[in-house]
């Protein structure tokens, strides 16, 4: 079978150090470039109005003016604002998207032109059908643009915490009275896991009581076979409260057994 | 090993905000040069992030603290191993960057040359031969009528035509040959393939109309016609097949070593500078174009279009030939 396509893109520094990018996928972009394309049409009505105005002087220049004006702010729309907001435009900037240089460089003014001068390519035929195609099938998620101008588009990382108050409450984490066992507990579950076990608790009340003690079974048997804590520690501790006193001893980077 | 997240955080935060607060001005501030003490802490940092965040790697998990250390030391990489200069935009480099570009991908341009050359001459032939395919080969209007019916009709003119039209016209020229000659080089995507189609079918139908106007014995009309304009519009189109060649050459990357996406790095900037030059070439043509090319002797007498088209020539075959050589 195919190896999925990768949703990261790595880049180990010199230092050794790898760091990540989240790949935008091709319909968020989309979604971003309808609001572009939105914006783009906004701004041609303003132009439209201005065109009305100097029509009273000389319909000519007037109709110059649109003509011109509304090519020109089809083209630099993205160059300017990707170059301004560091490769963002307003689309990118609602859905959390940006263009980033493919080594993890900065991005340079040619490579933005580049990437934005492409898309005449990519919206060939229609509706962007060849640079869709593209960023379907590419390694990297890139359309034609993206790849001439060595660029990438990422999804920006928000760094969330979870609501810790309201999927681990703050009271006596028995984890927390052994400190080196839940340190080795913090260092052995993935971050997969972890985000998993948030997505559970957080969504408990809407599965089917059945499904729900499965689902915590599950995933406390997982924690369990991790790291075994004494007896005392976890006697009378459900599936679903041994499962949020693990996220409690993840994500309360501060807490201490006495805190509670 | 293992970490106790609580003391680790605890100890490198300070660090860390430092860290995000520099970068930060850096991102508020992309004029400002850093002081050698500024740069020297920052790489600090940036190694001090590093390690904490390949100690997260190998011992620890805790999703949102490894997005922080992630977004941080991305950062800051991206401004430290950055080795091009930051790009400004700066008009007199813009000016003398662009004949560079164009000096420095010369074989490009000769080719794009040579293939628009060839098609002339395929386009010349076509219609010296078989003057019948004319109907398929041209693709505008006014072409397919007989030059001396058109040319007739230019001279007798008593009104000017354009009058009121002209700025619309002239923007409709600009617009229609700037989206042409990207175009033309944004499909060295294709290998070069699209790019040389392009340039072929732009040769034929220039080959043609010359072979049809020459033919019926209207050559002085004809360069007094296209040259006021032709002599900037016809070497814009020929630089956007030069980027085209380019692109397609750092794809295709013949006997280097090199990787596809160091080579087109590489020829960025001069792509760069070669679009956006034609892209102001073509507005010149597109004003030329709609205020003297349309006029016709007795109006505008072909001498003086044809000297003004060859100053235009000679001015545009000097500044890409001679500016900014050191």
């Amino acid at each position: 079978m195919k190896p999925a396509r990768p949703s990261r893109l790595s880049i180990e520094t010199p230092e050794g150090v790898v760091f990540s990018f989240e790949l935008a996928t091709p319909v968020t972009r989309a979604l971003a470039w309808a609001v572009d394309a939105a914006a783009i049409a906004f701004a041609g009505m303003l132009l439209a109005q201005v065109g009305k105005l100097v029509s009273k002087v000389s319909p000519d220049v007037a109709g110059a003016i649109s003509v011109a004006g509304y090519f020109a702010i089809s083209v630099v729309y993205a160059i300017v604002l990707e170059w301004r907001w560091r490769g963002q435009t307003i689309g990118k900037r609602l859905f959390g998207l940006r263009v980033i240089d493919m080594h993890g460089l900065r991005l340079q003014l040619p490579q933005i032109a580049i990437r934005s001068l492409l898309r005449f390519v990519d919206m060939l035929p229609f509706f962007y059908l060849v640079g869709g195609l593209t960023a379907v099938f590419s390694r990297n998620c890139q359309r034609l643009g993206d790849m001439a101008a060595n660029t990438i588009v990422t999804r920006e990382r928000k760094a969330e915490t979870p609501d810790l108050e309201r999927i681990a409450p703050a009271k006596y984490n028995s984890l927390l009275g052994q400190p080196h066992l839940a340190a080795r507990l913090r260092s052995l579950v993935t971050p997969g896991v972890a985000a998993l076990a948030v997505r559970a608790v957080t969504l408990r009340d809407g599965y089917d009581p059945r499904a729900r003690i499965a689902l915590f079974r599950e995933l406390a048997a997982h924690f369990r076979s991790l790291v075994e804590f004494p007896e005392e520690a976890v006697e009378n501790l459900t599936d679903e409260q041994y499962v949020r006193s693990v996220l409690r001893v993840i994500y309360g980077r501060g807490d201490s057994a006495h805190s509670h | 090993m293992i970490v106790d997240i609580p003391r680790f955080m605890a100890a490198e935060r300070p660090y860390w905000d430092e860290l995000g607060a520099l970068l930060d001005r850096m991102d508020t501030e992309p004029e400002r040069r850093l002081a050698l003490a500024e740069i020297a802490r920052l790489h600090y940092l940036y190694e001090r992030c590093s390690a904490g965040l390949a100690r997260l790697d190998t011992f620890s998990t805790d999703p949102a603290l490894r997005g922080v250390l992630e977004t941080l030391v991305s950062r800051a990489y991206s401004e430290i191993h950055e080795t091009r200069e930051p790009q400004k935009i700066r008009w007199k480099a813009l000016a003398l960057g662009f004949p560079r570009a164009f000096r420095r991908r010369l074989g490009a341009f000769q080719l794009s040359l040579g293939i628009t050359l060839l098609g002339c001459a395929f386009g010349w032939f076509a219609i010296r031969m078989d003057p019948h395919s004319k109907a398929v080969l041209m693709p505008f209007e006014h072409l397919l009528h007989s030059p001396a019916e058109r040319v007739h009709e230019e001279e007798s003119v008593k009104s000017d035509r354009l009058s009121g039209a002209k700025a619309s016209f002239s923007a409709e020229l600009m617009t229609h040959n700037i989206q042409v000659t990207v175009v033309t080089l944004a499909m060295g995507m294709t290998w070069g393939v699209g790019t040389l189609i392009l340039l072929f079918y732009n040769g034929v139908i220039l080959g043609a109309v010359a072979a049809d106007y020459i033919a019926a014995g209207f050559g002085t009309f004809l360069t007094g016609w296209l040259l006021p304009h032709g002599s900037i519009e016809i070497p814009a189109i020929l630089l956007g097949g030069q980027g085209g060649f380019i692109l397609a050459g750092a794809l295709i990357g013949w006997g280097g070593r090199t990787s596809r996406s160091d080579r087109l790095r590489a020829i960025a900037p001069d792509l760069f500078a070669i679009v956006a030059g034609a892209a102001v070439m073509l507005v010149w043509a597109g004003m030329v174009e709609a205020f003297i090319s349309q006029y016709h002797k007795p109006v505008v007498p072909y001498g003086l279009k044809i000297a003004f088209g060859a100053c235009e020539l000679a001015a545009l075959t000097a500044y890409l030939g001679w500016a900014g050589r050191e």
